[in-house]
């Protein structure tokens, strides 16, 4: 029924954020123009061209790297590890002084609802660089050998998915570990990665120490093939990191992967029901379910299954899809018709492989790139939609009897990025947490995430950690995990 | 009182004078029984209901949004007095503040009820004669409920004769938390009864049951006794009412309509002093339990610094300037 209570609109300013008509490079401290073709960045909830973004040429990555490299040998590799901490807590109350810039920056590039990126994204990009400031000057201490050095220059390629929180991912522990950065955002989401070029200036960072390339696969595979570049860092899907991992292959450069992920989300009859509602719909509508880690997978105790559907369709009833900038907004956009069309394609393929496709009744704004959260029910390991990553508002249900069932079934997959288990029962998490084959296990919670805590992947999800002690060892010579 | 496991053995007249609803009409039939019953029902982990207040806390609740909740938070509002101090004299303002809360802005509704000690029952009935406005009355030996239960009930007759027609009583905690579940329940059936035609709420004093799982039970046990309302505190308690206890609350009265068709209504107390509490509750009643509660019939706020905030912010919202604590009455 429609509610008497109709929140009444309360969009954040644009005011607050200034975008140029078009944007370069940021290279050896500077903006400049690229010298690859100009690509359009888009509005995603709108269709609104924001802006025009020149990409970076093999020449300009070039550039970008020998800028790194003279900055690693000279200033950023030799400097006292100590300043080196000294930049990264300034980066990160700078984050946190323009937030709301950055928050609102972000939502207009990405899609995503306000309310996330005020409180989720851009407090943890900036917690991030907090983090990794504390252990720049402490590498000695981090139990990962007696003498750790940097690599050197490291070439990073994120996705579209968090833009400035997989920047704060990459950059912050290269530079604690005292490396230089190349690093390429993604095609549909540069600007908050170009406003974080203006932090950078802001805090007085040598030049050169982080160096910005926008531009889409070309420039990424510029970026990584490179012959100067000592350390690959890639998030993104599983089929370009396999295409990176081949570029990277018997070469001396280290590589670390964050890929897809096909997560299990477990409830046990037992588990409290209403919170694990609220953890479904927090780990599958979460980012429009533009997350690696989202529980795309509800793994339900039969005999609980009815009962749990029906309380999850009756919360996904008030969830409120629209306007990103609206502080009320609990679903934003899907970031780009690109990934629009692939989740109708998965979705429509559930329908014709026989699972029960269920959405609730919402109005869908016209213009931009919209999909309502949808649920399927009667899914079997063997279709489509229980094993690939739709990286959309997309659940899959399925069920299990036993304890040993819901293990076998969560480890199915050909990822294994993070897991979750909802009882009330200590035991069984710690019993079924250890048997899961997935980097992350989330207890009666998920999608929290927290930057003193690893992050990785099993399988086809990827290799390597980041964050916490584990994340540091990548980015490091010497370096015992 | 005590209670033996085999039901059988129990006899046909000393079982619950009023059954509970369907399909739950078996469940009282031992102290084991309801035990397994209440202990059954989904636990709540506090981590969990505390993040998602937190998330509900942050909805922008503004304009004409915030014009219709600020009405509709006068509109349930309990305007209550509980003090040994109470006189006639402050019931009479009360209830005229109850009819007028604003004497400047006849836009103002009224409050749900007033809400006074049994024995004052009779004078705020006579000042609110010819209105809508409820009188509630606590009464079973509030706040602490420790009395006999013959004392408990001829509070409530005592109260309802004169002229309450809503009682807010308290359940036995001491029972409670010992696991008397069945004499919790039966006590309240007992008050429903003497009640006759006034409505019951029934106080659970969460702050006294400590545990997000307790006030679940609790609100289980009262819902299936027959009570109208489920109330949180008695506000002599610290802490009463919060928002996750809140939240625990509307998701039993959601799932009890569910499972039985009745609808029973929730009313925190204590503590609730701001409008931006008040917002914050109704958008709780709003995503929890549905627009169904969203009506003095179904959700009330005891409260009685809440209302001069109301006031204030409705006068904000009307001539855009904040006025001062002058501008609105003193009980």
């Amino acid at each position: 029924m429609t509610s008497p209570f109709q929140y009444a609109p309360a969009p954040e300013s644009r005011s607050i954020v200034d975008i140029a008509p078009s944007y370069g490079l940021f290279i050896d401290g500077e903006f400049v123009d690229g010298t690859g073709e100009a690509f359009k960045s888009v509005n995603p909830a709108t269709e609104e061209v924001l802006t025009e973004v020149s990409a970076g040429s093999a020449a300009d990555v070039d550039r970008a790297v020998a800028a790194a490299r003279r900055t690693f040998t000279r200033t950023w590799g030799p400097m006292r590890p100590a300043d080196r901490g000294k930049y990264l807590f300034r980066i990160a109350r700078l984050l946190q002084e323009r937030a709301r810039e950055f928050a609102v920056l972000e939502s207009l590039d990405n899609g995503k609802p306000i309310r996330e990126s005020r409180d989720v994204d851009i407090p943890l990009a900036a917690a991030h660089f907090f983090y990794h400031a504390g252990w720049a000057d402490k590498l000695d201490h981090a139990g990962l050998g007696p003498n750790p050095r940097p690599l050197g220059v490291a070439g990073q390629v994120i996705p579209w998915n968090f833009p400035l929180l997989m920047l704060a991912w990459k950059v912050a522990p290269a530079l604690a570990t005292g490396n230089t950065v190349v690093l390429k955002p993604a095609e549909t989401t540069p600007l908050s990665a170009l406003l974080f070029a203006e932090i950078c200036q802001q805090a007085d960072l040598p030049p050169g120490v982080v160096n910005i390339v926008p531009g889409a696969g070309d420039t990424g595979r510029a970026v990584v093939e490179h012959g100067d570049v000592d350390k690959v860092a890639f998030t993104g899907s599983t089929e370009v990191g396999k295409q990176i991992a081949r570029a990277v292959a018997g070469t001396r450069k280290k590589l670390t992967l964050e890929l897809g992920g096909k997560a299990a989300n477990i409830v046990f009859d037992d588990a409290p029901i209403d919170q694990a509602v609220e953890g479904i719909v927090q780990g599958i509508f979460f980012n429009q379910g533009h997350v690696c880690c989202a529980g795309s997978r509800l793994l339900v105790q039969e005999n609980i299954h009815d009962e749990v559907i029906a309380s999850l369709q009756r919360r996904i009833g008030t969830l409120r899809v629209g306007d990103p900038l609206d502080k009320n907004t609990d679903i934003g956009a899907i970031n780009s018709a690109d990934q629009l069309a692939r989740i109708r394609e998965l979705s429509d393929y559930g329908v014709a492989e026989g699972a029960q496709r269920w959405q609730p009744a919402c109005d869908l704004p016209e213009r931009g790139f919209w999909f309502p959260p949808t649920v399927f029910t009667d899914v079997s390991p063997a279709h489509r939609i229980a094993r690939e990553e739709v990286f959309g508002p997309v659940l899959s249900v399925l069920t299990f009897r036993t304890p040993d069932e819901a293990v076998a079934k969560a480890n199915n997959t050909t990822y294994g990025l993070s897991a979750g288990i909802w009882t009330e029962k200590g035991s069984r998490i710690l019993k079924i947490a250890n048997q899961l084959r997935a980097g992350v296990v989330w207890a009666n919670t998920f999608n929290k995430f927290d930057p003193t805590s690893p992050f990785g992947g099993y399988k086809q999800s990827g290799y390597g950690r980041e964050g916490g002690r584990h994340g540091l060892a990548a980015y490091l010579k010497g370096a015992e995990k | 009182m005590t209670h033996v496991l085999d039901p059988d053995a129990l006899s046909a007249d000393a079982r619950a004078a009023t059954p509970p609803v369907d399909p739950y009409s078996d469940v009282t039939r031992s102290d084991a029984a309801f035990r397994a019953f209440l202990h059954g029902l989904p636990g709540v982990d506090q981590v969990g209901a505390e993040s998602r207040v937190a998330v509900l806390g942050t909805r922008s609740i503004k304009t004409t949004a915030k014009a219709w909740a600020i009405d509709t938070a006068i509109s349930m509002v309990d305007l209550t007095t509980l003090e040994g101090a109470d006189t006639p004299g402050k019931v009479r303002s009360l209830a005229a503040k109850a009819k007028h809360p604003d004497p400047g802005d006849a836009t103002v509704p009224h409050v749900a009820a007033v809400c006074v000690y049994g024995d004052l029952a009779g004078i705020a009935k006579e000042a609110l004669a010819g209105t809508d406005i409820h009188i509630a009355a606590v009464a079973t030996a509030f706040p602490s409920g420790r009395a006999s239960r013959e004392v408990k009930i001829a509070d409530v007759r005592d109260a309802v004769s004169n002229g309450a027609d809503e009682i807010d009583m308290v359940i036995d905690r001491g029972a409670f938390l010992a696991g008397r579940y069945l004499d919790v329940y039966e006590e309240i059936v007992a008050v429903k009864e003497a009640c006759g035609e006034a409505h019951l709420k029934v106080i659970l004093e969460t702050g006294e049951l400590v545990t997000l799982d307790n006030v679940r039970r609790a609100s289980w046990l009262a819902m299936l006794a027959g009570g109208d309302f489920i109330k949180t505190s008695t506000g002599k308690i610290q802490p009463a009412a919060t928002l996750p206890v809140c939240l625990v609350m509307l998701e039993a009265v959601r799932d009890f309509r569910a499972a039985t068709g009745k609808q029973v209504g929730v009313k925190p107390a204590g503590g609730i002093r701001t409008t931006k509490d008040a917002m914050k509750h109704l958008v709780l009643v709003n995503e929890t339990a549905g627009p169904d509660w969203l009506t003095p019939d179904w959700f009330r706020l005891g409260a009685s610094s809440l209302l001069n905030d109301l006031l204030l912010q409705r006068q904000k919202l009307r001539t855009g300037h904040y006025s001062g604590p002058d501008y609105v009455t003193v009980d």
